[in-house]
């Protein structure tokens, strides 16, 4: 059973018992925690741990036991792995966010394209592309600019840097951290970079092969990295310019 | 004579030609024209039980399409798999169901003089059927690059699925009459691939696969009836000449 740490009194996100099982093998089992409003909860875990999982449990895209409850009212943008697009679908960009916008007729207030697309650092050159025809990288930031069309107050991230060149990460990570402390966003990131945990998380979750651990970033300790990664990992934590 | 022959199936044509883009994009190519293969059973007990094909293919078509979706989510078999199962099995059973020239004019259709009752059904079907595709693209498009993003959307995608499978179904059944079984499921197809071939964005593909199915069916009824042929044939010929035309474009 993880260990929890001091509990606000309504948070915006409490699982309990939460367990996963594909036909007779267990992914997730009974996972517990619970996050304040404005938090950053930071999941990590080696390949295969169930991250992905947890998080299509909790958007509850996968059937589970256990109770997953949202406070009322939370809106959730998602930013998924990697995605398998044909390279020839004839969507671009544009119609991907365009759709977006589209399919949320009780929006009171709808953001502007060009103006998230700026947010995200993605020209508006690239977002009339065919979405299978551009880079790794900038389609993680159109599934960025996609989530955020949504007016979120919680954002489920799941590895939104992979195949971002470095400046466009950093970029990416300073951009997320400033929405979070302007908007008050909710952010649940999957990552591999345990740096970025150090320096942006105020909750981590460690899934692996034993009990789940949640607490604070100091739980990463090296004998729990080491014992998570089934070998010895190193980690730089260094401190975010604010 | 123009409504029949001309107007009637170039609408449908249309209304196939924005059903095959989301086909094609959602990649069930080979489940879609396998479907149109369950309306054959259905005929063949219309035709038993003296009365209107159509209604015996909308029905076997109908539940065909909610036998697919239910397949999908209840078990872990590829779809392509229950398709291919169901559907050659569906194919058998009509071939022993019907027979003779009922069956020719079931698998490759047939040009006939069309009732207004069912003249009438095929248009407000049809604008059904356009209507669905307009008013739901953007749903449809979040649903086909992630089923995930699109439940965060707020899009019910379960539910969207069996809606987009049932009018897929309905598509089918409208052009059996001119098409057939074995044809129909080529004018859903063609003109979609042929017009993805020469679009950047979703609005090209989608007025671009309507004019081509409507231009293909008009230039082929056009044909046969100069021919005295069967349109169902020729329509589909062309249209695969329109396809294999653009095959090698860079």
């Amino acid at each position: 059973m993880p260990s929890t740490p001091d509990a606000p009194p309504s948070p915006i996100l409490d699982a309990r018992e939460l367990s996963v099982a594909f036909d007779t093998t267990p992914v997730l089992d009974h996972i517990s925690f619970s996050l304040p409003a404005g938090a950053s909860l930071a999941v990590i875990g080696p390949n295969g741990a169930g991250k992905t999982v947890l998080f299509r449990a909790l958007l509850g895209a996968v059937p589970h036991t256990g109770t997953v409850r949202w406070a009322p009212g939370v809106r959730i943008g998602y930013v998924p792995q990697k995605l398998d697009i044909e390279r020839d679908i004839p969507i671009t960009g544009r119609d991907f966010l365009t759709a977006r916008l589209a399919v949320d007729r009780a929006a009171v207030e709808r953001p502007d394209i060009a103006a998230v697309l700026r947010l995200v650092g993605l020209s508006e050159d690239t977002s009339r592309k065919p979405i299978g025809t551009i880079s790794g990288g900038q389609f993680q930031r159109l599934l960025v600019a996609f989530a955020l069309l949504g007016n979120p107050t919680v954002l489920l991230l799941d590895e939104p840097t992979a195949g971002i060149d470095q400046p466009g990460e950093e970029r990416l990570n300073a951009m997320l951290h400033r929405l979070q402390e302007e908007r008050g966003l909710t952010i649940l990131l999957i990552s591999h970079e345990l740096t970025i945990v150090h320096a942006y998380a105020t909750h981590v979750l460690c899934l692996g092969s034993g009990p789940a651990f949640f607490g604070p970033p100091s739980i990463l300790t090296p004998d729990l990295l080491a014992n998570l990664y089934r070998e010895p990992v190193s980690v730089h934590a260094h401190t975010h310019a604010h | 004579m123009l409504i029949d022959a001309i107007l009637l199936p170039a609408a449908m044509a249309a209304a196939a030609g924005l059903v095959g883009c989301f086909a094609l994009m959602r990649r069930m190519v080979l489940a879609g024209d396998a479907l149109s293969h369950v309306a054959l059973p259905g005929i063949g007990i219309a035709l038993a039980l003296g009365i209107h094909p159509l209604f015996g293919a909308l029905t076997m078509l109908f539940f065909g399409a909610l036998l697919v979706w239910t397949l999908e989510d209840r078990t872990r078999i590829a779809t392509e798999t229950i398709v291919g199962v169901i559907f050659s099995a569906a194919l058998a059973i009509g071939s022993l169901l019907t027979s003779g020239e009922d069956l020719i004019d079931a698998l490759v259709g047939h040009a006939d003089v069309v009732p207004w009752p069912e003249a009438a059904f095929g248009l407000a079907a049809t604008a059904v059927i356009v209507w669905f595709i307009v008013r739901r693209r953007h749903e449809l498009v979040l649903a086909l690059v992630s089923r995930d993003i699109a439940r965060t959307a707020g899009i019910n995608v379960r539910r969207l699925d069996l809606i987009y499978l049932e009018m897929f179904a309905l598509t089918v059944a409208l052009g059996l009459r001119y098409l057939g079984i074995l044809l129909m499921g080529s004018l859903i197809i063609i003109p979609a691939a042929t017009a993805k071939r020469f679009s950047k964005d979703l609005t090209t593909m989608l007025v671009l696969a309507a004019a081509l199915g409507a231009g293909a069916t008009i230039l082929g009824s056009i044909v046969a009836l100069w021919l005295h042929r069967d349109p169902g044939p020729i329509i589909v010929a062309i249209a695969a000449v329109g396809f294999l035309s653009t095959a090698f474009r860079g």
